[in-house]
């Protein structure tokens, strides 16, 4: 059952992915995007961490891409002009992407060569209690650094905008 | 495993019908009470006092023409009422009803079957609460991409504008539902809704808006108008603003296509006013104790609707209300002595007070459609922004810390 849902939606996501780039329309590799995160959102979910997965969606199917098709939407931007690509990027472009997942898995494989499958419903403790705890106890100084990020980041959009009010 | 599937799958279709059966009769409420605040006698004409008019509606709706316009981007065209309706849809597959149902054991030639216990509502997720976020979240793309892929002006503008106003009005929604999850200490809607039974001297409920040590009334209320942005309710329905943006994003759309997005609307009206009930209300936990009664307020309502009725019958204002009215009432009387039967009582009056709750805050959202005007656009903007926003949070704060100085 878990590993049905797991090709499937697995599968989703590599398509998805794939036609982000494929796709000409910006609208239309911004909806493939969300089915990414969409069938991330279920795998999290069929490896236990249920809040995850909602934040998954909430922040960034909800969140995020709701504010890039709104800019696509305001900009109006139009269907991408596809220009001559370089014979190098055309040749070479395939294979080197071959390579770099190649060496990759090389390198994971290398770092963790104890790692088994990932056995689904395993994982107990992805419920919001247990990641509050953890990012309150453990996660404390990255989770207060990250806030003080977004705050820089709001900041910054501030001083931006306001450059333009005046 | 057998019996759970067929116990789901009715379930699943007493829920479809009874859901899609409201939306239906909600636009008839909807006309008949916006007739009557404003001195008007609404539908009347099709079926007992208008009474099949949402049946001639869908009738209407299914055999028109649904017209595609030439110059509309056709996958999102055809797309968008899709998603709008499968998001407004699927939220109510986690709205727990009431308690639980116990199904007597029974035979069926020699084989016993049962007794089973099923809970009234399809799914417990103990992540409930997160679960209706997100997919409130994600509704607002069915409105966006109907707006962009029309091709209009008028369209574009009110996709914009109801992508932004959601995005706005997300953030005090979510600060407003955050308050009462202090108290309530879980994220299931039905642990939500059972963190406050009981009554504080002896009467006053233990409901999350009169829930020491901080009552949750203005989290209630900045949810509420939360809520009336978020379903693009007047006074907030900016998207849709008749007399600037003809019909909004919708303004492309015919027949069907067109009569899913007002479904969407209203089925999101209905998840949202569930939600504030489980979260706010009490959920099915009544007004008052059974030892004062809450037990019989279900079939004294119903007796006395019956009674008007059957009053109203025997002097009529109109001659055909000799007829229907004493049909009415003779059903309403029938309803209440359905309350009245000892055994049905633990099952059915949980679900009154339920449906009752949200049966009021649906009225209090077409009486306002009934009463205010809209907003403008930048006060729309400034209101979430400079005091919703503000408010929720200060209201998060001082719960976060009364609930941790008290427990």
């Amino acid at each position: 059952m878990e590993l049905f849902f797991f090709s499937l939606f697995a599968l989703i996501s590599v398509v998805c992915a794939i036609n982000v780039v494929l796709q000409k329309h910006p609208i239309s590799s911004a909806l493939s995007l969300i089915g990414v995160m969409g069938s991330l959102a279920v795998m999290y979910l069929a490896l236990g961490a249920e809040f995850i997965a909602m934040a998954q969606i909430i922040v960034y199917a909800g969140a995020i891409m709701v504010l890039f098709i709104f800019v696509i939407m305001l900009l109006n931007a139009g269907a991408e002009s596809s220009r001559g690509r370089s014979w190098i990027v055309q040749v070479l472009g395939f294979p080197l992407m071959v390579a770099l997942l190649g060496v990759l898995c090389y390198f994971s494989m290398q770092w963790f060569p104890d790692s088994g499958f990932v056995k689904f419903g395993d994982f107990q403790g992805g419920g919001a209690q247990q990641v509050g705890y953890a990012l309150f106890t453990d996660y404390l100084l990255p989770f207060e650094v990250t806030s003080v990020l977004i705050l820089i980041a709001i900041i910054g959009a501030i001083v931006l905008a306001r450059k333009e009010m005046d | 495993m057998l019996a759970f599937l067929i116990i789901t799958a009715v379930k699943l279709a007493i829920i479809a019908g009874v859901f899609m059966t409201t939306l239906a009769y909600l636009q008839w409420v909807e006309r008949k009470v916006i007739a009557h605040v404003q001195v008007r006698m609404g539908p009347s004409r099709v079926g007992p006092h208008g009474l099949l008019q949402p049946l001639a509606d869908v009738i209407k709706l299914i055999t028109k023409e649904g017209v595609l316009p030439p110059h509309v981007n056709k996958f999102f065209y055809l797309l968008a009422p899709f998603l709008a309706v499968f998001m407004a849809l699927i939220s109510i597959s986690i709205i727990p009803f009431g308690t639980s149902i116990t199904i007597p054991a029974f035979t069926i030639g020699s084989t016993v079957f049962g007794p089973y216990q099923t809970m009234m509502e399809l799914a417990d997720l103990n992540i409930g609460v997160l679960f209706i976020l997100a997919i409130s979240s994600l509704g607002v793309y069915g409105i966006a991409l109907a707006g962009w892929s029309s091709n209009n002006k008028y369209a574009l503008l009110g996709g914009l504008r109801s992508s932004a106003q959601m995005i706005s009005y997300e953030l005090p929604m979510s600060l407003a539902i955050a308050a009462p999850l202090l108290s309530a200490g879980t994220l299931s809607l039905r642990g939500i809704s059972d963190s406050q039974a009981g009554y504080y001297l002896g009467f006053i409920p233990h409901w999350a808006i009169f829930q020491m040590p901080f009552p949750q009334i203005f989290s209630f209320i900045l949810f509420m108008i939360a809520a009336f942005a978020e379903t693009n309710r007047i006074p907030f329905d900016l998207p849709e603003a008749e007399n600037e943006l003809v019909a909004g994003f919708h303004v492309e759309y015919s027949s069907m296509t067109f009569a899913s997005f007002f479904m969407a609307e209203y089925a999101n009206m209905v998840t949202v006013c569930s939600v504030a009930t489980l979260l706010f209300l009490g959920g099915w936990h009544p007004l008052f104790p059974a030892s004062l009664g809450s037990n019989f307020v279900a079939p004294l309502i119903l007796f006395i609707a019956g009674a008007v009725c059957i009053y109203h019958g025997l002097n009529p204002a109109r001659p055909l209300d000799r007829i229907t009215l004493p049909v009415f009432g003779v059903m309403f009387f029938a309803l209440a002595g359905l309350m009245a039967i000892p055994q049905l009582v633990p099952i059915l009056t949980p679900l009154f007070w339920f449906l009752a709750k949200v049966g009021f805050l649906l009225f209090v959202f077409i009486w306002i459609r009934a009463t205010l005007p809209r907003f403008r656009y930048d006060q729309l903007m400034s209101f979430a922004w400079k005091f919703m926003f503000p408010a929720a949070l200060i209201n998060l704060l001082i719960t976060g810390f009364l609930v941790a100085w008290f427990s």
